[in-house]
């Protein structure tokens, strides 16, 4: 019940706040501001009180079902297991950091803005709950449209062209994964008699090669499309540059984490044996995508399309792990999503917040602010490194397991994504010397940050360090989740990988194989 | 007749008695509000004289009508949408100089006509009630006569809908001439031992199929839809799109389920090549229109491109997701006609862009309601439109039309760039202030018009989000028709 009450919170905040406008201007702020803790309270609530060792029987930490359309066995099934939990804990820090952004930034029709956060936010957090295929298409939709109008309205110049781009590009794929759904769902039901949607039961489906080729395709448009993996990323960077703040950081942060959870939750362990062959095209792409998208983001000159090329290369890692079907890539892929959505969601605030006092995104006439504006220097600084892969943060660990677990699958892709790394520093040091370093082309005043900003930088720093440190709570909460997403892979060298130190899923399997 | 046979007929009944006392009343004392009451009370009588034919089965009048539980949903549906595009109709007419009156016999007329055809079982029932139809929409199509484009339409209507009726007569004629008989239980029997249809009874066929096809919309019999929906009075455009259509759909399916229609693979051929070029071509067309009315028309298009999907699939789940999506679309197209007419003043109707630059400052609950629809006409969840797509979507997979599907799913990414050019309209900040608004009627007229466009925003979301309701209504009415869905 907990698990619809966070849903419900969002999607009531943000009527609330759409309707509170006309009592007062600042009322739908705090309205969005406090739903959106309550649900953080919620889900850190969730996390602090279990502690990972009880992961262990199940990752199923809580279920619910209701029956939606018992006609066309539709139900509404949210499930929380390790990974939805770290990707809520993700989606409504990102969301405080969101609310407290747009503070000043956005001016007009707020009561309605802060209606498509919160609505955006609510479909997110549906897709990392549900359970259900038909529902979970639906919340896929949801967050879609709230999306739009975040960069179709509040966006810079050329926001209708960069708005109509990522609707249509993301709905076209999404409806190829409507028909996939619907495959599914009648060949399951035609084996088996009973047609539902119903993730857990869908999982067993026996497919035919072919069958499971053409609905592994469909599945993969959506998710490799909002991932985004080259070819298919040509509405990111438009979508990235044009959209406020808030939405470049909910775009980076959260929806590409969507595809990201996609590809684990629902096509490695529904169709086992089309990834194996599409694997080493899927590891192909993402070099490609690392390497592309760092050549790209070296010789941009606008600061918010040059980090959405950044997002490119490093979503190239998540799908490089995600098709190396084993923990360590896994475990890499996770941390991935987590400190990329907040070490680029941290560049994007900060491109924010160079765009409030500059009113350019250019960074040919930027330039010398280090001296002018030394805390949002140090706050860059942080999360250029990050961003590079600097160990102590983030990244760093996430890119680590990533290449250890890819390694194991393909060798010589991973030397060419190692590559990849090389240009990173390559472009994030061109950063912080454009920026920061380079004597200054104007005479611009900069204010430094202020507070309400610092209480928004501080925090992240924290969290990105604390993951660069401590990244094991993170891989405890995960491990259960992992292990299931690649029950149907166990291979003999998954015994000898210990990444964290919960071992009852996998003596079981053993067991469970022994029985076959 | 028999008493129980007018019991029977009761809805028709209450709407002939009120097209005559229309007629009386306006003859005596011309008042706008009286005629509208009478109006809209005789189609709330008529619907509720429905539910004493709840969970009906089948009750046969020999032989022009029956009345079953598909029946009796499709009138309640036709009888509904007559009543919600009335309501519409009273503010819109209210600040017309024309003389208003008549125009609410001739709204009964055809509502009449329509609720006839879907109960039909014989040639001659089914010819009077497209004639009914047609015969009351010349004149609601030019209503507005002192307007150019509205005789155009009325005039291109009538001539094209009289030649394609008597394209649909010729066909009765020559199925009449193979099988001896015009009742559809009797074309049936006829046919049951025919594996392949004879050259004389396809050539029927084929042209019952054009005057059909012409009636629906479908491509290439398409080519009246964007003059006339742009011609006509928005409420009237709201008619031809949503009442007028569910009864030729009602009729079809049921002519086509009792002789089996899906047998014969030249028919299904013949089907899928109307599907597929009306959806292609209904969508890229209207992604050049610049008046919001001919998008609309081209996007119906497109729709019934759709519709047609699922009557392919042939089977109980395709006629379901018609039913239901002829009600998600119904509540759509109203409610987006209904906006139109909202929006329009004394000498044209709101149909181009430019009037909805910025409506989103100037009137944000219209431009709400607006947008709801427009997403609803291009299936984005939270709407009916949404549950109705997937419903024939998965009607199309459950008989494995991939084409078909993939192209539906094609069609749709088209459609959306359309639809949400109109919204992107709406969105956009008005560079000046806004100038001063024009003189309008008293509030309390535009009471109905507020008050149905709420309903059909509420129903759209109720629909879109609880579906399991209506799909149930549904599969109890083709539950209680068992002969309907043999197959």
């Amino acid at each position: 019940m907990i698990l619809l009450w966070m849903i419900v919170i969002l999607m009531a905040g943000g009527l609330l706040a759409w309707l509170s406008k006309k009592l007062h201007p600042v009322l739908p702020r705090w309205i969005a501001l406090f739903a959106v803790s309550a649900d953080f309270a919620i889900a850190l609530y969730l996390w602090l009180g279990t502690p990972a060792a009880s992961l262990g029987a199940s990752p199923w930490l809580m279920q619910m079902e209701v029956p939606w359309v018992p006609q066309w066995g539709v139900n509404f099934i949210l499930a929380l297991d390790g990974l939805s939990l770290l990707m809520l804990l993700l989606t409504f820090f990102i969301g405080i950091l969101a609310v407290l952004i747009s503070w000043r930034e956005i001016k007009v029709k707020t009561g309605f803005f802060h209606f498509n956060l919160l609505w955006v936010l609510a479909g997110i957090t549906g897709v990392f709950l549900t359970m259900d295929l038909f529902l979970f298409y639906f919340f896929w939709e949801v967050m879609l449209i709230p999306m739009y109008f975040l960069i179709g309205v509040w966006g810079h110049a050329n926001r209708n062209y960069a708005a109509y781009k990522f609707f249509i590009f993301t709905q076209a794929s999404g409806l190829l994964m409507l028909l996939a759904i619907l495959g599914l769902y009648f060949i399951h039901g035609s084996q088996t008699g009973n047609y539902t949607f119903n993730y857990f039961e869908l999982l067993g489906t026996e497919l035919a090669p072919e069958e499971a080729r053409f609905l592994m395709f469909g599945f993969l448009a959506a998710f490799l499309v909002k991932l985004p993996v080259v070819p298919f990323h040509s509405w990111l960077p438009d979508a990235h540059s044009e959209a406020p703040t808030a939405g470049s950081v909910i775009l980076a942060g959260l929806l590409l984490k969507t595809g990201a959870y996609g590809l684990l939750r629902f096509v490695l362990p529904l169709f086992p044996t089309a990834t194996v062959e599409f694997a080493p095209w899927a590891m192909l792409l993402g070099v490609v995508g690392i390497i592309y998208g760092a050549i790209l983001a070296y010789s941009q000159t606008d600061l918010k399309r040059l980090v959405a090329y950044t997002s490119v290369s490093h979503m190239g890692f998540v799908i490089l792990g995600v098709f190396a079907f084993n923990q360590w890539a896994l475990q890499g892929v996770v941390m991935q999503m987590i400190a990329h959505g907040l070490s680029t969601g941290a560049l994007f605030i900060i491109a924010g917040f160079l765009y409030e006092r500059l009113h350019t995104r250019d960074i040919g006439q930027m330039g010398g602010f280090w001296s002018k504006a030394p805390k949002m220097g140090v706050i860059a600084m942080v999360f250029v490194m990050a961003s590079l892969g600097l160990p102590g943060l983030g990244n760093f660990i996430a890119e680590f397991l990533t290449l250890v677990g890819s390694w194991q699958a393909n060798n010589w892709l991973t030397v060419f994504a190692t590559i990849g790394v090389v240009l990173a520093t390559a472009y994030s040091l061109r950063i912080m010397r454009k920026v920061f370093y380079e004597p200054a082309p104007s005479d611009h005043p900069l204010p430094d940050l202020n507070a309400r900003e610092m209480l928004i930088a501080v925090p992240m720093v924290v969290v990105i360090l604390w993951l660069g440190l401590y990244p094991q709570p993170i891989l405890d909460t995960a491990q259960p989740s992992i292990n299931q997403q690649l029950q149907a892979y166990q291979e003999p060298e998954v015994e000898k990988e210990k990444v964290a130190v919960v071992e009852v899923p996998e003596a079981k399997l053993r067991i469970e194989e022994v029985k076959k | 007749m028999s008493q129980t046979d007018f019991l029977h007929l009761m809805p028709l009944l209450i709407l002939t008695v009120a097209a005559l006392v229309n007629m009386l009343v306006i003859a005596a004392w011309r008042n706008h509000k009286i005629i509208y009451v009478i109006t809209a009370v005789s189609f709330v009588a008529a619907f509720l004289s429905l539910f004493e034919l709840r969970g009906i089965t089948a009750y046969a009048i020999d032989p022009l009508f029956v009345i079953d539980g598909f029946g009796v949903f499709y009138i309640g549906l036709i009888l509904a949408t007559a009543l919600l595009i009335s309501m519409l109709s009273y503010a819109y007419f209210e600040q017309r100089e024309e003389q208003k009156e008549e125009y609410y016999i001739l709204l009964i007329l055809s509502t009449l006509g329509a609720c006839t055809l879907v109960i039909s079982t014989h040639f001659a029932s089914l010819f009077l009630g497209l004639e009914v139809l047609s015969v009351a929409l010349y004149s609601l199509i030019s209503y507005l006569r002192t307007r150019e484009r509205s005789d155009e339409a009325g005039i291109k209507y009538l001539i094209l809908a009289a030649f394609s009726s008597a394209f649909l007569l010729f066909g009765m004629a020559l199925v009449y001439f193979s099988v001896g008989t015009m009742t559809f239980a009797g074309i049936a029997t006829a046919m049951s031992g025919l594996q392949e249809l004879p050259l004389l009874l396809l050539t029927g066929f084929g042209m019952m199929i054009i005057g059909i096809g012409f009636k629906l919309s479908v491509v290439p019999f398409h080519m009246w839809t964007p003059d006339v929906y742009e011609g006509a009075p928005a409420p009237v455009t709201a008619f031809i799109a949503t009442v007028s259509k569910a009864g030729v759909l009602g009729i079809m399916i049921r002519f086509f389920l009792e002789v089996d229609g899906f047998r014969y693979p030249t028919l299904i051929t013949i089907f899928t090549i109307v599907a597929i070029s009306s959806m292609i071509a209904g969508n890229l067309l209207a992604l050049m229109q610049k008046n919001v009315k001919r998008i609309l028309a081209y996007s119906s298009i497109s729709h019934l491109g759709y519709l047609l999907v699922a009557f392919l699939a042939g089977n109980q789940m395709g006629v379901e997701a018609i039913t239901f999506y002829l009600v998600a679309y119904f509540i759509t197209t109203v409610g987006a006609f209904g906006v139109v007419a909202m929006l329009s003043d004394k000498e044209r109707d709101a149909e181009l862009l430019e009037d909805y630059r910025g409506l989103l400052w100037r009137r944000p609950w219209t431009a709400t309601a607006f947008t709801a629809m427009l997403l609803s006409l291009a299936g984005i969840p939270l709407t009916a439109g949404f549950v109705g797509k997937f419903y024939i979507l998965a009607a199309g997979v459950s008989t494995q039309l991939w084409l078909l599907v993939a192209m539906l799913v094609l069609n749709s990414v088209i459609g959306l760039y359309y639809y949400i050019k109109v919204i992107a309209v709406m969105f956009q900040q008005p560079e000046t202030e806004a100038e001063t608004p024009k003189k309008r009627l008293r509030p309390s007229i535009y009471l109905a018009s507020v008050g149905t466009l709420v309903v059909l925003t509420l129903l759209l979301l109720i629909v879109g989000v609880y579906p399991a309701a209506l799909v149930e209504i549904i599969q109890n009415v083709f539950a209680t028709a068992p002969e309907m869905v043999a197959r």
